[in-house]
């Protein structure tokens, strides 16, 4: 038995492994759409699952009196779900093919579907949206398809299951792709992919079956590696700096070592040593002497890197403030126009209650107007008579704040255009919010 | 070599090896001059890298006093090595916390001295050993696991030294239960995790608030698989107890798994013990805690071994997983890690 610590020899013959990207998605779906049985589907025939799963999925499928597989047993994990053969929460899975690591927040279809969509769509670069074959179109898929935009999603597959129900038809197919096209033409999603597919089957999810020989397309896996990851745009060098202080360290001690630097993760663009910057709040302006990490010196930096920057004056710099770049500097507000997801259990309350935004490594005290309107979902109408929000509803609020934020406009960059909405009594968090604009009444603070 | 580590029962006090005096910037800390990363080519261990170290600074700057659960396993001594990307060369702005269960291997004590020993940051210790004879734990039979009794003692140094928040090295891929939880985790007032009543997490803008007497788990490794685990050991060339590697160790064969035999088990009547060469995918309670037939010496050849293992990581290495199919979502509604 080896009685020393060991250490590592040459692992080059995995190296290829280390550059494979990271792409997000979701998967929505109404209750009975088969969406737990697709992922266990997709996971089976990525051979991401091991063998004792498959054991464990063989077992529970025999304990409930079924033949073979029940896959739509991989993801429902906790008792009380099994117990009432619901999915209560947002899960995440991994896997990784020849060409990708994925994550898959995958998101429950009952009655939180807003609530829960939006929990698990805030990460993801892809949405993916199940349509059951038989119900044709149903006011469900609009709602996730809507949400899915809201959150900033630009990339939607529509898989189309349970083919296998209506013979493989292509006509009805194509009913729901264009019935579907109507409706997200009033959206914004940049590329909508439609997939017919049999997750029971297995046709078209990984394997491309042979029950659809008149669909060209992408499997859903193929779809999946080829999808773009939006989020590596943050980090060109056209995207303005934008670095949220989360920490300031001070090791102390004698020369350069015991400097203090800034630490945080660059959430947009890039920054090299000798680059003028911009402190905010204050809007006082220095340069970058050194970007320096545990690795070692860095002559430049991209989002989405960690880093620690250090400034050539002795400048006052806290958690909470932001680093931007001299050019396309934001503005810095205290009232904003935001789309707000409710997800509280209590009503959006426009007067007693005291809520606290976060936003980057920043939070302040915030009060909630009544909303401008209240978007239905299903039908994209503006409600403009809502006296409030609920559990589960969007709309258009300002927010007026004790401090002045900088902020982005979420649709342009959604680190520094997003915001939580917290209740500072039960510390729950309440809302998720979208950044529009400002105010026109508010006036700026500074820019 | 010198002990860094104090007990509660040798010494009240929660201050542990004098790091005033070690000289400045820490120890391990390495500079050399760094070729500007391409950003395209950025791989998943850079994006997960980048996000552990995130979730870090983010506990620095939200709560008052938090600890990094520290076990001598490798996703804990993966999660000290970010911890060192996020705030050197400074301190840690938080202790490292391991709770004994008297039943560890040997091996994995003696890796967890030496680690922070090297590591010069301080260890706190508190041991079911304590919670037993202070009869707060109440144990059946001397050999049973202790994995859950370890939440008792975890929930009373909790209490004992106001911690707010828990640094661990779960992950999402371990089980199914860990895979519905959040990155920030909320405990009630009773350390207790309720999987239908969890915080919206949004973006990356982590609700880190809790009142007095509640506290937060997280798990900055949320994301990572027991892959990423190996290959980022690899890249760092990161130190590991020696079990994780293959060695010739007398083994009970019991159904799917290979009980290590130890004071805490023994063949049974009727049972055989053989010798096998072995390592251990995990590392925790001696009594609960199996290896898997192996001949990897090395890390490369675990990482091999690895991406094509047909058995998840707690599979077959875990006695009390085995118990029923809600044990670990049991266990961590009752305060486990």
């Amino acid at each position: 038995m080896a009685t020393t610590d060991m250490l590592i020899d040459d692992v080059d013959s995995e190296a290829p492994a280390l550059s494979k990207d990271l792409l997000r998605f979701i998967t929505a779906g109404s209750v009975d759409d088969g969406k737990s049985t697709l992922i266990g589907r997709l996971l089976h025939d990525a051979q991401a699952l091991m063998e004792d799963q498959i054991d464990a999925l063989a077992r529970a499928s025999r304990r409930r009196g079924q033949e073979g597989l029940d896959l739509s047993y991989v993801t429902d994990g906790l008792q009380g779900e099994r117990e009432q053969g619901i999915t209560i929460d947002v899960a995440y899975r991994s896997f990784e093919t020849a060409r990708r690591r994925f994550i898959i927040a995958d998101t429950p279809g009952h009655e939180q579907y807003t609530r829960n969509m939006v929990t698990g769509a805030t990460n993801a670069d892809v949405a993916v949206i199940l349509v059951d074959a038989c119900k044709y179109w149903l006011p469900q898929s609009r709602r996730h398809a809507c949400v899915a935009d809201t959150v900033g999603i630009r990339h939607l597959i529509v898989a189309v299951n349970k083919m296998d129900l209506i013979g493989y038809c292509q006509a009805a197919f194509e009913h729901i792709r264009d019935e579907f096209l109507d409706f997200a033409a009033r959206l914004h999603f940049e590329r909508v992919v439609f997939i017919p597919i049999s997750a029971l089957q297995g046709d078209m999810i990984v394997d491309r079956g042979a029950n659809l020989p008149w669909y060209e397309g992408p499997t859903l896996l193929e779809a999946l590696e080829e999808a773009e990851v939006p989020s590596a745009a943050y980090g060109s060098d056209q995207a303005p700096l934008r670095f949220p202080v989360q920490w300031v360290s001070r090791p102390g001690g004698p020369g350069r070592a015991g400097r203090r630097g800034y630490m945080g993760r660059i959430v947009s663009g890039s920054v090299a040593a000798g680059d003028e910057v911009v402190i905010l709040p204050s809007g006082r302006v220095t340069h970058v002497e050194e970007i320096d990490t545990y690795d070692g010196v860095l002559a430049r930096a991209h989002a989405p890197q960690s880093v620690t920057l250090h400034f050539e004056d002795d400048v006052d710099v806290a958690r909470g403030d932001m680093i931007v770049a001299t050019t396309q500097r934001p503005t810095l507000v205290n009232a904003l126009e935001a789309t707000i997801c409710w997800l509280g259990s209590e009503p959006m309350s426009l007067r007693r209650r005291r809520y606290l935004i976060k936003h980057g490594t920043k939070t302040v005290a915030a009060v909630l107007s009544r909303p401008s309107y209240r978007l239905d979902i299903t039908t994209l109408a503006r409600d403009t008579e809502a006296a409030t929000l609920v559990l589960n509803d969007i709309g258009r609020v300002t927010v007026r704040m004790q401090d002045a934020l900088p902020w982005d406009p979420y649709a342009v960059n959604r680190a520094t255009g997003a915001f939580i909405v917290i209740d500072a009594l039960t510390n729950d968090t309440v809302a998720a919010g979208m950044i529009e604009g400002p105010v026109s009444d508010a006036g700026v603070v500074a820019s | 070599m010198k002990d860094n580590t104090v007990r509660k029962a040798e010494e009240k006090t929660v201050a542990v090896c004098d790091v005033s005096r070690r000289p400045q910037p820490a120890p391990g800390f390495r500079r050399k001059r760094l070729t500007v990363p391409d950003v395209a080519a950025w791989g998943t261990l850079e994006a997960l890298e980048s996000e552990a170290i995130h979730v870090l600074r983010e506990v620095a700057g939200e709560f008052r006093n938090p600890v990094l659960l520290f076990s001598g396993g490798k996703d804990s001594v993966v999660l000290t090595r970010l911890a060192e990307k996020a705030f050197r060369p400074g301190r840690f702005p938080f202790a490292l916390l391991h709770i004994d269960t008297g039943h560890n291997f040997p091996e994995v004590i003696a890796f967890r001295d030496r680690f922070v020993a090297g590591l010069g940051e301080r260890l706190i210790v508190r041991s079911v050993e304590d919670s037993i004879r202070g009869g707060r734990v109440v144990l059946k039979s001397p050999i049973e696991s202790r994995n859950a009794s370890q939440s008792v003692t975890l929930l009373d140094t909790i209490a004992e030294l106001g911690i707010d928040a828990c640094i661990g090295g779960a992950r999402r891929d371990e089980e199914k239960a860990r895979a519905k939880e959040r990155v920030f985790s909320f405990r009630d007032l009773f350390g207790e995790w309720d999987p239908r009543n969890q915080r919206p997490e949004l973006w990356n803008l982590y609700n880190a608030r809790v009142h007095d007497g509640q506290h937060m788990r997280v798990f900055p490794l949320s994301n990572w698989t027991e892959l990423d685990v190996w290959r980022y050991i690899a890249r760092e060339e990161l130190a590991v107890p020696s079990l994780y590697f293959a060695h010739e160790r007398e083994i009970v064969r019991r159904g799917p798994v290979l009980a290590p035999v130890s004071d805490l088990i023994r063949p049974a009547h009727g049972e055989a013990s053989e010798s096998l060469s072995v390592r251990f995918r995990t590392v925790g309670d001696m009594s609960c805690t199996c290896p898997v037939a192996s001949r990897a010496t090395t890390v490369g050849e675990i990482i091999a071994e690895t991406a094509v293992a047909r058995i998840s990581e707690r599979g077959a290495t875990r006695l009390d997983d085995q118990a029923s199919e809600a044990s670990m979502e049991l266990r961590k509604r009752e305060g486990y890690f």
